[in-house]
């Protein structure tokens, strides 16, 4: 095998070479985009919109709030019924044999009765007797009775009121939830719930999943990011708050969703919305590595050689023939 | 030893035949000689605005290690309550967008150019990886913001890596592990990949243009 070094000599032998200065190239180019990069932050700055947090939605939709949790305890909602890695409640995405979330289990166990609402209740519950009855008698029902009132307090809530921040519905039979969801309710609106999802018995925390999780069951966090067109519809994570560009790099990843199959219930080949994220995932690895091979890929790789666009790049030298 | 002489000082000991030290610095000299690793010649065919691609890129590259240090240092609250963390971020977030920018326009510049010829695939192919973990680094840079865009590209992000099987070893929900991913271990992959890809195009040297050998190869590697 032939040097590199001497390989690049032959590589130029007979090719008429000019001065190049490329420490001055790159000196110019740092001071340039650095330039550019200065005037562009201080003119436009970047986007810092406030999260949510549970506060803020217990208080300013203390109504979807209070549905959400009632939904935990139901087994209703995204998280509750959602399958690896956090629970065995749902199927997962699979396409065929292809299932990788099932192959890899529950690695992040999330139960979302538990975590979300009867475990916040029972720390809050000291000194609190209407309260500890209140638990104790939902532990105590079977899971008919609590699935008979977690039905009837839903559908009450679908028409609940709301005053000074507490909800109120229709008199019926709910059982103990008024007193454990008006508890919950007061809980998160000044704060601690917050507190007790995020902190869970440790002192130092990073890892926001069970927050994460108990917001985006609930409908506040996707209506404030359809006001910014964050939503999946809306091309979703490629863009961001306020009038900045967002991630457009991804702009190839968040086109398949707004296409069939990925965007049909129906779907093509077993490849639906149902199974979007699978599909994509796979789907966008393929091209990438297609990408990677381009230099061995006939056709692909010759179009270069089909669209003149080197002879403008390359114009000097076609020129002289 | 068996190599010196019984003279002190009168002779050096001989290298080795087998020493590796002896063999990587020949190696070394051997395939990057300094004038091709910092020339000060250039084939007179390199005289394209389309070359400036590459060297901007690198130049924004720069630009978003040297004020996510700055970022990463005063820690990831600090920009959200003081305007010169703001500034730094949006600097930041600034030099990201054109490193992206450039980093495309690179890459079509490339394509067209079909800068793989003559032994040059495998430099493509690392551009391309390039491209990938900056897209992976710049998404974990999103989640780390510790903003609604955070949250929620982080609540929707969840199951596109749960679908592939990923969801608990990349978990998008976890700032911790996002954060980390950010600031130490991407960046380093990123740039470390960066200089392998440079020192292979200063190795090669730089492409033909295309067909002045003939059509019969065309634009294969």
């Amino acid at each position: 095998m032939k040097a590199m070094g001497a390989t690049q000599e032959e590589y130029y032998r007979g090719v008429r070479m000019v001065p190049y200065d490329l420490v001055k190239e790159l000196a110019l180019a740092l001071a340039g985009v650095g330039i550019l990069a200065i005037v562009v932050a201080a003119v436009l700055s970047s986007p810092d919109v406030a999260p949510v947090t549970i506060a803020t939605w217990a208080q300013s939709d203390p109504v979807d709030f209070v549905t959400t949790a009632t939904g935990e305890l139901a087994g209703s909602t995204t998280s509750a019924g959602y399958g690896n890695p956090y629970n065995t409640n749902g199927p997962g995405q699979a396409w065929g044999p292809i299932a990788p979330q099932k192959w890899f289990g529950t690695q992040i166990p999330i139960d979302s009765p538990g975590l979300f609402v009867i475990q916040p209740l029972q720390r809050a519950a000291v000194g609190n007797t209407d309260l500890s009855g209140a638990i104790d008698t939902w532990q105590k029902a079977s899971s008919d009775q609590q699935a008979k009132w977690t039905d009837a307090y839903t559908k009450a809530l679908a028409d609940a009121t709301v005053k000074d921040g507490k909800v109120s519905v229709a008199d019926g039979d709910y059982g103990p939830l008024p007193t454990m969801m008006s508890n919950l309710l007061g809980i998160a609106q000044t704060g601690g719930l917050d507190g007790l999802l995020q902190v869970n018995g440790k002192f130092y925390q990073t890892d926001y999943t069970p927050s994460l999780l108990f917001i985006g069951d609930g409908s506040y966090l996707s209506g404030q990011a359809e006001q910014w067109n964050l939503l999946g519809n809306q091309w979703g994570m490629m863009n961001e708050t306020g009038r900045y560009p967002g991630q457009t790099w991804l702009w190839l990843y968040t086109a398949w969703y707004q296409v069939p199959p990925f965007n049909s219930s129906t779907g093509f080949l077993g490849l639906s919305s149902s199974n979007a994220d699978l599909g994509i995932v796979i789907l966008m690895t393929l091209l990438t590595v297609a990408l990677a091979a381009v230099p061995f890929i006939p056709g692909l790789r010759d179009v270069p050689r089909w669209v003149p666009i080197h002879r403008l790049i390359w114009r000097r030298y076609y020129a002289r023939g | 030893m068996g190599t010196t002489t019984s003279v002190e000082g009168a002779a050096e000991a001989a290298p080795k035949p087998g020493s590796w030290t002896l063999r990587l610095r020949e190696s070394i000299d051997r395939h990057l000689p300094m004038d091709h690793l910092l020339p000060d010649r250039q084939p007179y065919y390199v005289g394209s605005w389309v070359y400036v691609f590459g060297v901007v890129t690198i130049a924004a590259l720069v630009w978003v290690v040297v004020s996510g240090i700055v970022l990463s240092f005063m820690g990831p609250q600090w920009w959200h309550d003081s305007s010169l963390g703001r500034f730094f971020n949006s600097l930041h977030f600034w030099s990201v967008q054109l490193f992206f920018i450039f980093m495309v326009l690179h890459l079509w510049g490339q394509y067209f150019m079909a800068g793989w010829r003559s032994g040059r695939a495998a430099t493509w192919a690392i551009g391309v990886v390039i491209f990938g973990i900056s897209i992976l680094t710049a998404f974990t840079g999103y989640l780390s913001q510790q903003n609604f865009d955070s949250q929620f590209i982080a609540v929707n992000a969840k199951d596109a890596m749960n679908g592939a099987g990923v969801g608990a070893f990349f978990n998008v929900l976890n700032f911790g592990q996002m954060y980390g991913l950010h600031i130490m271990l991407l960046p380093i992959g990123v740039t470390i990949l960066v200089v392998l890809h440079i020192v292979m195009v200063r190795a090669r040297g730089v492409v033909k243009p295309i067909d002045p050998e003939g059509t019969k190869r065309g634009a294969r590697p």
